[in-house]
Parts: structure tokens; C-alpha cells; sequence
């Protein structure tokens, strides 16, 4: 079973969740990265993601080892879409299961997180007006090695 | 040789998805100045590098037949 991937079809929400159903589970939580219309007030028209794929992978999995190290019994699965998306459209899934609920919360949120830092995927952003590559959307700098820190994970 | 990746607005610039490039022996930062000196518009500052899918620091050195890979900040999630 492929736990990490990269993903040019649309994403099957429970696909991802099946991956970390385990019997020592209490919880599963499952986040869903969505393509948002209005950023800073500019209407986005649809985006294009692109992935240096061997490596996205690579790091998605380096994540999923951060997380295991640090909430001992969890279980996670991210598959991230890559290609044109729309408005409303489903750009990333992450399903993480734990024994208790607090850290499936807890650790799940760390994923998003270690994603926008580390993972080697842009996405290009097409307005009524233009287009650009977005870098560094939340204006915090990368720690490739690092991690997160906690004023990052309240952006 | 050395195959060198670029993605996002790097591509843009270089109008290529990768390079073929004689760079061993040189750090990764005298690679980024012989890069931004043949190309104008490209700013490597703020990007990161990838040898061998993992990534590495200015001062590590490139061996014959590493990939290399320009890494902007990224956008993903």
C-alpha cells in the first residue's frame, strides 16, 4: 500500500482514510485541502500544482516518520493532487489515526504544516488579470531540517 | 555530468525543465553564481537544493552524475 502519493486524478477522500484504519485506533482525523476563490480579496480563477514527484514523495514520508516518532501508535496517509485544479476542488488529503483523539487532532495538524515547509510542490495561481507561481504563501521561511514552530502553526 | 531540475518560476526562466551541466566539484553555492550569472532574471537567494532528492546546504559539494534540483520556496497543501 502506497501511503504517500502524488496524485494527477482527483483525490477519493476515503481511500486515504482506509490506509490508516489500524485496531489500536480510537480516532481517525482526516484533513482536506481545498482551492479557495478569494485570497487577500483577488478572485482566483482555477491553479495549477506542480511536484518534483520522486522527492514530494520522499519528504511526505519523512513527515509520516516525524509524526510516528513523536505520537507513539499513529498511522498516517497523505496523497496530494497535482495538475489543474479548480475552485473547491480537493488539493490535498491527510488521514492520520492515533490510540486517542487528542493526538490524531494534534499530529494531523503537524502534517499540514511540515507540508508547507518542506514537500516540493508550487502552485501556480491564474487570476482574471495574470498568473504567477506562489512561494512562500505564508511568508514563512522553510526550515528543511527543522520544525514547524509554534507561531507557524497558527497562520 | 550532472542533470539539473528546475520547476515552478525557475522553469520559466530557463525556458527548460533541466540542464545538463559539468558541476562536479563545485559547491552548491559556486553553482548557484555560475547559474545566476548565465541567466539574468534568476534569483537562487531564496531557493533551496536538492542533491539526490535531499536536501543539501551551500556548502556541499556535487559529485559526478548527482541530480540536482532547484527548489523554490514551496506552495503546496
Amino acid at each position: 500500500m502506497k501511503f504517500y502519493e502524488i496524485s494527477k486524478e482527483p483525490i477519493v477522500i476515503q481511500d486515504v482514510i482506509d490506509k490508516v484504519v489500524q485496531r489500536e485506533a480510537g480516532a481517525i482525523t482526516t484533513f482536506i485541502g481545498t482551492v479557495r476563490e478569494i485570497t487577500h480579496g483577488k478572485r482566483t480563477l482555477y491553479l495549477i500544482y506542480e511536484s518534483y514527484e520522486p522527492m514530494a514523495v520522499k519528504k511526505m514520508e519523512q513527515i509520516g516518520n516525524e509524526i510516528k516518532e513523536r505520537w507513539k501508535g499513529a498511522e498516517v496517509a497523505i496523497t496530494h493532487r497535482v495538475g489543474k485544479l479548480d475552485i473547491t476542488d480537493i488539493a490535498v488529503v491527510i488521514a492520520v489515526s492515533t490510540p486517542h483523539r487528542a493526538d490524531a487532532y494534534e499530529a494531523n495538524r503537524y502534517a499540514i504544516e511540515r507540508i508547507k515547509e518542506i514537500v516540493p510542490i508550487w502552485k501556480k495561481e491564474h487570476w482574471e488579470d495574470g498568473e504567477e507561481w506562489i512561494g512562500n504563501q505564508q511568508e514563512t521561511v522553510a526550515y528543511p531540517k527543522g520544525k514547524p514552530e509554534e507561531k507557524d502553526l497558527h497562520e | 555530468m550532472n542533470k539539473i531540475l528546475f520547476f515552478a518560476h525557475l522553469r520559466d526562466v530557463v525556458g527548460e525543465e533541466s540542464l545538463s551541466f559539468d558541476a562536479a566539484g563545485k559547491t552548491v553555492a559556486q553553482l548557484k553564481g555560475l547559474l545566476t550569472k548565465k541567466y539574468d532574471s534568476m534569483n537562487l537567494d531564496h531557493v533551496m537544493t536538492a542533491i539526490n532528492e535531499e536536501f543539501a546546504s551551500d556548502e556541499d559539494v556535487v559529485q559526478e552524475g548527482d541530480l540536482i534540483a532547484f527548489i523554490p520556496p514551496v506552495s503546496g497543501g
